[in-house]
């Protein structure tokens, strides 16, 4: 019982000291020397300072930007505290949520749409997703905000619908996953544009 | 696009067994292997004369708890003293002791149940030397009782079966260490943050600031993923972009989710000289996964009430997912996100990749039925076969009365205390769930970690301690953190661990000491496909006529009902 008692305690401290210590500190160097931008959050840099993570929404709200899908989080689209929004598949609060955000994006969006009703917009625009910050919307609702930043840009729809595939992350080596439009890249490519 | 969903389960399920198969002969080698290596030495000689002898089963069992019982000490010691303790760049303060102790219960029985966000709660002192030196441990805990059930059973007429020690270490050193280190590498590859500095602020396109939270998460997301703990670096598990970040990365992650566990079918048939009947094991098994994985991906595809009332676009095209993305994120849609919340329960892994409380009626009412088998269907990092042995003991009584002689597996003869250790281990978990959920939904103190109203309340209690009691750790999150529903959800999680596998090491003792005797004419079958559909009835007809009262409850009554 006793002899147990301090094999235990020094089977505790050996692997603490390999698997709490050792193992994350050579993961650590492994990344730093192979894949430094990963490894560090994939930032995104814009004159020079970070405007974000490629790996995280941040709430775009004005009509020259493509907007992401709700979130959750407190304050939104915090990466710092992801949640889920975690209502039912019968809630009266997820299906009243769904309507009002319909709408607004109708409200947005008609104008540059016309003919647009809510049977036109993809369900992901209206949902929040699991993380709170997914960087990405699918390629049905950036086309359905296309018109909306072109017109608000003066540029040629070709011009922003160009962007969108560029921006647009396939399937991992052409079948994993599904395909989403990366907003933040979306959008600082826009900006870029501006800048020329 | 529904063609491209399923041709993506359908590849996960080839490359799962293309992967498993070398995996599960390695592994038989690891723990057969006569000779010590130099660090094992090392180890025996420190621990002092006789600790890598052979032992009994009751020594062995010893050995499990009073090092777990330990570990679940200094892991409480450790959250509740972090905010004293370095490596706290955040300046986190110390974890509260309901929610510490049912951390630290959870960590040690391997569930990873999170009534905290990591990002938030946790100085990466607390993640890395405690929670992600658990991940490790507990894992290799299952892992090396499994290795000695095995082995009592490959054994005849013999009163020991195995060394703890030495099982602990050969799972760590040889099997979790090396895959851990690959995983994590893929992972980083595909952008998950490794690193020791903090938060990040961020100054957006549009002015605000966004801090984004880092630290060592690839380490931790690897060894999360394969030993079947499922505890996540963020808040929202792997559904968070930085722990999860793209298509490749989900399905790694989903591998290592029933890569130890199918291997270790392969590992069990070739250490008892019995491959066919590991066959049949792994089919059987496959087929509960296949009825899982196809009614999930139906019913989250036709999506929720809510949303299909809506009026917005649910189809799916080639331009989006569609169905119910509610608490799912677009690189995943659908079909990867079906497939997460199967395996997830199919083994006691837990870690989720979509929320499960958004999950439709018959969405959310396949993990519920996943884990209330026991997590035998591959199931979590060793429990999960020693949870099927269990069956396969009651399925050849069940043959053995139906032709009326004495029950044999693998030549032995199966008597009354086999059957009755079985009984007591596929059927002590089901019934606690069952009790606990009846305590949690009829006091007002277990209502109060109620989220969602109505129908959809009893679906999340019921979950809750499903999970909890089953060790899997994934929930409708919506549920609450009470000092009630913390300790009640401890008390479940520390049963659910260690009843079984105590059953599990008992039955291996006694399967140990038996005879083998060889098969005749009369002798049931175990390698042939009978035997499959027996042991897949077994398991229905057990835990699933258990589950279905409580079922039609919760999911099936929700799925039925109309906004």
């Amino acid at each position: 019982m006793t002899r147990t008692i301090l094999r235990s305690v020094l089977a505790i401290v050996a692997c603490t000291a390999v698997f709490g210590l050792a193992y994350p500190a050579l993961m650590v160097a492994l990344a730093s020397g192979a894949f430094p931008s990963q490894a560090h959050g994939s930032l995104l840099y814009h004159d020079g300072h970070v405007v974000g993570s490629k790996l995280a929404a941040q709430g775009f709200t004005g009509p020259q930007y493509f907007h992401e899908r709700p979130s959750a989080t407190t304050p939104a689209y915090n990466p710092a505290a992801t949640t889920f929004a975690n209502y039912g598949p019968t809630s009266p609060d997820l299906a009243k949520a769904a309507r009002q955000q319909a709408e607004a994006i109708l409200k947005l969006e008609a104008p540059y749409n016309p003919g647009l009703t809510i049977s036109g917009i993809p369900v992901d625009a209206v949902t929040t997703s699991g993380s709170g910050v997914d960087p990405d919307i699918s390629p049905a609702y950036a086309h359905l905000q296309a018109r909306r930043v072109a017109a608000v840009r003066h540029l040629p729809l070709a011009t922003v619908q160009k962007l969108i595939s560029q921006n647009t992350t396939g399937r991992s080596l052409g079948v994993l996953g599904e395909p989403g439009v990366n907003v933040l890249e979306l959008n600082l490519a826009l900006d870029t544009l501006g800048d020329k | 696009m529904q063609f491209e969903g399923i041709g993506q389960i359908v590849l996960y399920a080839i490359a799962l067994l293309v992967l498993a198969y070398p995996l599960g002969q390695y592994m038989a080698w690891v723990y057969t292997r006569e000779k010590d290596d130099v660090i094992e030495r090392g180890f025996f000689r420190a621990f002092g004369r006789g600790s890598g002898d052979e032992q009994n089963w009751k020594s062995y069992a010893t050995t499990v708890l009073i090092f777990s019982l330990i570990f679940f000490g200094l892991l409480y010691a450790l959250l509740r003293l972090q905010g004293h303790l370095v490596l706290n760049p955040d300046h986190l303060p110390g974890v509260t002791w309901p929610v510490s102790l049912n951390t630290a219960v959870s960590f040690v029985t391997n569930t990873n149940w999170q009534y905290y966000g990591g990002e938030s709660t946790m100085s990466y002192l607390s993640q890395m030397a405690g929670l992600a030196v658990q991940n490790f441990v507990s894992a290799a805990v299952g892992m090396a009782v499994l290795a000695a059930v095995v082995r009592a059973i490959s054994r005849r007429s013999s009163g020991t079966i195995g060394n703890f020690w030495r099982d602990l270490y050969r799972s760590l050193v040889y099997i979790m260490l090396p895959l851990s280190v690959i995983v994590g590498i893929i992972l980083i590859w595909q952008g998950v943050p490794e690193t020791f500095n903090g938060h990040t602020t961020a100054l957006t396109l549009q002015g605000a600031h966004q801090s984004i939270a880092r630290g060592p998460v690839a380490s931790q997301i690897a060894i999360k993923q394969l030993g079947t703990n499922g505890g996540g670096y963020y808040n929202s598990n792997s559904a968070v972009p930085l722990e999860n970040p793209t298509g490749l990365s989900n399905f790694v992650e989903l591998l290592a989710i029933l890569l130890i566990p199918a291997a270790q079918v392969f590992m069990f048939g070739r250490m008892v000289k019995a491959r066919r009947h590991a066959w049949m094991i792994y089919t059987a098994m496959f087929a509960l996964f296949a009825i899982g994985v196809g009614t999930a991906l139906a019913a989250e595809q036709h999506g929720s009430q809510a949303l299909r009332q809506s009026g917005v676009s649910l189809a799916a095209s080639s331009s989006q997912s569609g169905g119910n993305m509610a608490d799912k994120e677009v690189r995943f849609g659908i079909a990867n996100t079906a497939l997460w919340a199967t395996a997830t329960t199919d083994a006691s892994n837990g870690s989720v990749n979509g929320g499960h409380d958004a999950l439709t009626g018959a969405g959310g009412a396949v993990p519920i039925t996943n884990m209330f088998t026991g997590e035998v269907i591959f199931g979590g990092v060793g429990t999960g076969l020693i949870g099927m042995f269990f069956y396969i003991v009651i399925a050849v009584f069940v043959a053995g009365l139906m032709v009326g002689r004495t029950p044999e597996w693998l030549g032995k003869k199966i008597q009354a205390r086999e059957i009755k250790l079985a009984a007591l281990g596929a059927l002590f978990v089901p019934t606690m769930v069952l009790v606990m959920t009846a305590v949690a939904i009829g006091t007002k103190a277990g209502q109060a970690s109620i989220f969602n109203s109505g129908v959809h309340g009893f679906s999340e209690t019921l979950y809750t301690y499903d999970s909890q009691s089953n060790n899997n750790g994934s929930a409708f999150a919506g549920y609450g953190a009470t000092s009630f529903s913390t300790s009640f959800g401890a008390v479940a999680m520390a049963f659910g661990r260690f009843v079984p596998m105590l059953a599990g090491l008992a039955l291996a003792g006694s399967l140990a000491q038996k005879k083998t005797v060889p098969a005749s004419a009369g002798t049931f079958r175990t390698d042939g496909p009978t035997f499959v559909v027996l042991l897949v009835g077994v398991v229905l007809f057990t835990a699933g006529l258990m589950i279905l009262p409580a079922l039609s409850l919760g999911p099936i009554a929700e799925g039925l009902m109309h906004l």
